[in-house]
């Protein structure tokens, strides 16, 4: 099969994943954007691979394959990129995460514990340990819970860096070509009309983020994917205080909050840049893109709740992004039953960048026939709700 | 009686809150600074202020019965407007806080205006060359602020180059505060000049005052004996701890330096400029339609916003009488006149010249050429022409945003005030950027510390 045509629409850090490893495996690949390479959600976070944010179940499996991944990954893209390409700041600083109350403790403590017994090292810290991983956290919080496989990276790098590499196995990138309808033969997908022609292919896959429920609807099938919207806010940079990844222990359950209102909940960290970003804001109100003062101020305010010192700090950027959500918060990946041809990448929401390369290798298992089963199929109990018109919820 | 909020006190932002308090609007000018003028009328502060003042303004008198108008109107100094909430078919809520720019617990305010004047002006714009990071190589606006504001020449020896005429005031400034100015070096060449200044010149008849204000820099020039070359740039600057020579070349009618035409001369100081770039932002929050970083406006002065009006260099970099004029319209039509029929001629009058300068003095892409690869072009993270080029190439990215994340070119604190233009026509390929005009986005519009963010969720004023 190694004349199979394969084309990914989106050029963000999944698409570039999945093209890689199509491409090493010699298939022709093809990756289309209607904008630019890591224009939209792969440029609109904090770059996070997290394990502390997720409890026992299909994610975490996965995110652990992508922790493996990202080092071997890392050694891999050293032979495939050309010297003096810009570095992916891949840095294993682990997480911390905070309670500031009596019940957010008792809730850290006990979902901890739950992630230990799925292999998760989530280290229960005591003050002094505390202070010696994060000398100027607040001193006031109630419990505190170390995550040491936490990473991050530069997520505009990776995806560049994925991208080039899927190029030298021979992928082609092409920018500024919009999908506009899909080619049908017989009831399979054979191809993409495009603002640059017809392409024929012998499969499709949508890596469109948080735009992939568009892509599939243009391709002729519905997809339960939604925008939620997030904003990061920069501080200009600073003297290197802040060490981890650390988080307001609330974050983990606006993650797993399916509301469309207003959440906030501190994420702080610092970059390889000197910078502090704090995050972050979860919101479903379709593709508006406003930065709202209200907003700001919110993140502002949680973000002292955990380092008191920043409050000299200047924000001198806030950014925002669109999180691709799915109603069972899991994402959607592998081949669609409703159309031959047709494939799915999408609704990674806010750990996309993490979960990217076990993205990859899965839909690359899938491609090649030997993984027979997949949790992360359309097909799922989960889903069947958004999918047969029940699940609407009256969102746009 | 409509509220109307005019953000910036230059010469538009004070001829538009005067129009519009004249026709009866309850009105706030908001001026970032300690004092109206802006930039044109900048000078010494009230506590220094000196007899002489007209000797280094044009027009002073002018701003004088502007100031004294503007008494009856609230002017709320070291406004810094960090924000504007887009709201649907309105003006924005406008977000302010009040007090010195690096201040700890400004006062916050919020208006909802019904009619919005955004005049916030442009900064300047300086192309890059070797060596221009060197301490002595001045932006001729630096050098300005440094004769207006303080009194102070930047050198004893001093070269002004770059294009526009902007620079003839540069060298009056210069002069009056006792530098030798060792020449002008107009980027331009003769066909360009000839082609913007040159063609059917009696239209050009009816903006009189301009040509007035420019004959008297040009007798300056000539009574002090500064030769003015055309057609000519500084490609680099040289020295170790400050610019101690630069070279100097001709250039062809793509600004691109001819072989063979390299001089160098010794100074101890250089003044750049090459022209003007709208300060954007906040019309770009407030959801403001542009076209290539210039606000588009109707009759009215009028954006794609409702209830949102723009005036000066903003809506087309055109200088102090076009400002005026578009300010004063765009007051009268916050306070829902129509345009005041001597403004609305003045303003045709001054966009002729306007367009004629932008063809006379237009950047040309040859600049690129006397950029080499070692030559800083985000000064606030130290990113090179190679460095951003070379990532160009190996990313193979059309987008800016991602070439931004990848170099840092544009992300330090100036936001790509200073580089955002040079970053996007660098690191633009062959087949053009998809995202051109990103270097503008910038929501937060001014630096606020954590701290006063956090309390306007306590506070909402």
């Amino acid at each position: 099969m190694s004349s199979e045509r394969v084309l990914v629409v989106g050029a963000g850090i999944v698409g570039a994943a999945i093209a890689r490893v199509l491409a090493r495996a010699g298939r022709e690949v093809v990756v289309l954007d209607r904008g630019a390479t890591a224009g939209g959600t792969s440029s609109g976070g904090e770059g996070n691979i997290l394990v502390s944010d997720k409890g026992p179940g299909a994610e975490l499996r996965l995110t652990q394959r992508s922790l493996v991944a990202w080092d071997r990954v890392r050694q891999e893209l050293r032979d495939e990129l050309p010297a003096g390409f810009p570095d992916l700041e891949l840095d294993h600083k682990g997480g911390l995460v905070v309670a500031t109350t009596d019940a957010g403790a008792k809730g850290l403590r006990e979902f901890a514990e739950t992630q230990r017994a799925a292999g998760i090292v989530a280290e229960e810290v005591d003050r002094a340990r505390a202070f010696e991983l994060e000398p100027d956290l607040t001193r006031d919080f109630t419990a505190a819970v170390f995550y040491p496989q936490d990473a991050q990276i530069q997520p505009v790098v990776a995806t560049e860096a994925l991208l080039a590499a899927a190029r030298r196995h021979g992928a082609e990138v092409r920018q500024g070509v919009e999908v506009t309808g899909g080619v049908h033969t017989g009831g399979r997908l054979t191809g993409v009309h495009t603002t640059a022609g017809t392409l024929g292919a012998d499969a499709v896959v949508v890596a469109s983020g948080p735009w992939s429920a568009e892509v599939a609807s243009r391709l002729g099938v519905v997809l339960p994917v939604r925008p939620r919207r997030g904003t990061v806010l920069v501080t200009s940079r600073m003297p290197y205080r802040i060490r981890r990844k650390v988080y307001d222990a609330d974050y983990v359950g606006a993650v797993g909050s399916g509301s469309a209102d207003l959440q906030t909940s501190s994420v702080v960290e610092s970059t390889a840049a000197g910078t502090v970003l704090i995050g972050s804001s979860r919101e479903r109100r379709g593709f508006d893109d406003r930065i709202e003062a209200r907003v700001v101020a919110e993140l502002a305010a949680k973000a002292l709740l955990l380092f008191p010192f920043l409050a000299d700090a200047q924000v001198m950027r806030a950014y925002g992004g669109f999180r691709p959500f799915v109603p069972d918060h899991l994402p959607i990946i592998g081949p669609d039953p409703r159309l031959p041809g047709l494939w799915h990448a999408t609704g990674h929401e806010g750990a996309g960048i993490g979960l990217s390369l076990a993205t990859g290798d899965l839909i690359g298992e899938l491609f090649a026939g030997d993984r027979p089963e997949n949790e992360f199929g359309l097909d799922r109990p989960g889903l069947a709700a958004a999918l047969d018109g029940r699940g609407a919820e009256g969102e746009r | 009686m409509p509220e109307v909020v005019v953000i910036g006190g230059g010469p538009a932002g004070m001829a538009a809150a005067l129009a519009a308090h004249r026709r009866g609007a309850r009105v706030v000018l908001i001026e970032a600074s300690d004092d109206v003028g802006g930039q044109y009328w900048r000078h010494l502060p009230a506590a220094r202020a000196t007899a002489d003042e007209h000797e280094l303004h044009h027009g002073w008198n002018r701003f004088q019965t502007f100031r004294n108008a503007l008494r009856d109107i609230e002017v709320v100094c070291d406004g810094h407007v960090w924000s504007v909430d887009r709201r649907d078919g309105r003006p924005p809520r406008v977000h302010v806080l009040v007090g010195p720019a690096d201040g700890q617990r400004r006062e916050a305010r919020t208006f909802e205006p019904d009619a919005l004047v955004i005049a916030t002006g442009a900064h300047e714009r300086t192309l890059p060359f070797p060596g221009w990071d060197l301490p002595g190589v001045y932006t001729a606006g630096a050098a300005q602020a440094l004769a207006k504001g303080e009194r102070v020449a930047v050198g004893r020896n001093v070269l002004v180059a770059g294009s526009g005429p902007f620079l003839l005031p540069v060298v009056s400034s210069l002069i009056r505060t006792g530098a030798r100015v060792a020449g002008v070096l107009e980027a331009a060449g003769p066909v360009q000049l000839a082609r913007g200044w040159g063609s059917k010149p009696w239209r050009l008849a009816k903006a009189g005052a301009k040509g007035a204000e420019l004959a008297g820099y040009v007798r300056d020039l000539a009574r002090h004996r500064v030769p003015y070359r055309t057609g000519r740039a500084v490609v680099a600057a040289h020295g170790t701890d400050r610019v101690e020579s630069v070279t100097i070349s001709r250039l062809d009618g793509n600004w691109s330096p001819i072989p063979g035409t390299d001089s160098r001369i010794a100074v101890d100081a250089v003044c750049v400029s090459h022209g003007f770039v709208p300060r954007s932002e906040l019309a770009i929050a407030a959801g403001c339609r542009a076209t290539n970083g210039i606000v588009d406006v109707d009759g009215n002065q009028l954006t794609s916003v409702p209830g949102v009006f723009s005036a000066g260099e903003l809506t087309g970099i055109g200088g102090v009488d076009l400002a005026l004029a578009e300010g004063e319209i765009a007051g009268a039509a916050a306070a829902g006149y129509a345009p005041p029929p001597a403004a609305a001629r003045a303003r045709d009058t001054f966009r002729e010249f306007a367009k004629r300068l932008e063809t006379a003095h237009g950047i040309r892409p040859g600049w690129q050429s006397w950029v080499d690869d070692s030559t800083l072009v985000c000064r606030c993270e130290d990113v090179t022409a190679g460095e951003l080029r070379a990532t160009a190439a190996m990313t193979g990215t059309r987008g800016l945003r991602s070439l931004k994340l990848t170099t840092r070119a544009g992300l330090g604190i100036c936001q790509g005030r200073t580089c955002g233009r040079a970053v996007e026509e660098l690191a633009a390929g062959p087949a053009g950027l998809l995202d051109a005009g990103r270097t503008a986005h910038r929501p937060i519009a001014t630096p606020v510390r954590l701290g006063e963010l956090a309390s306007l969720r306590e506070d909402p004023s």
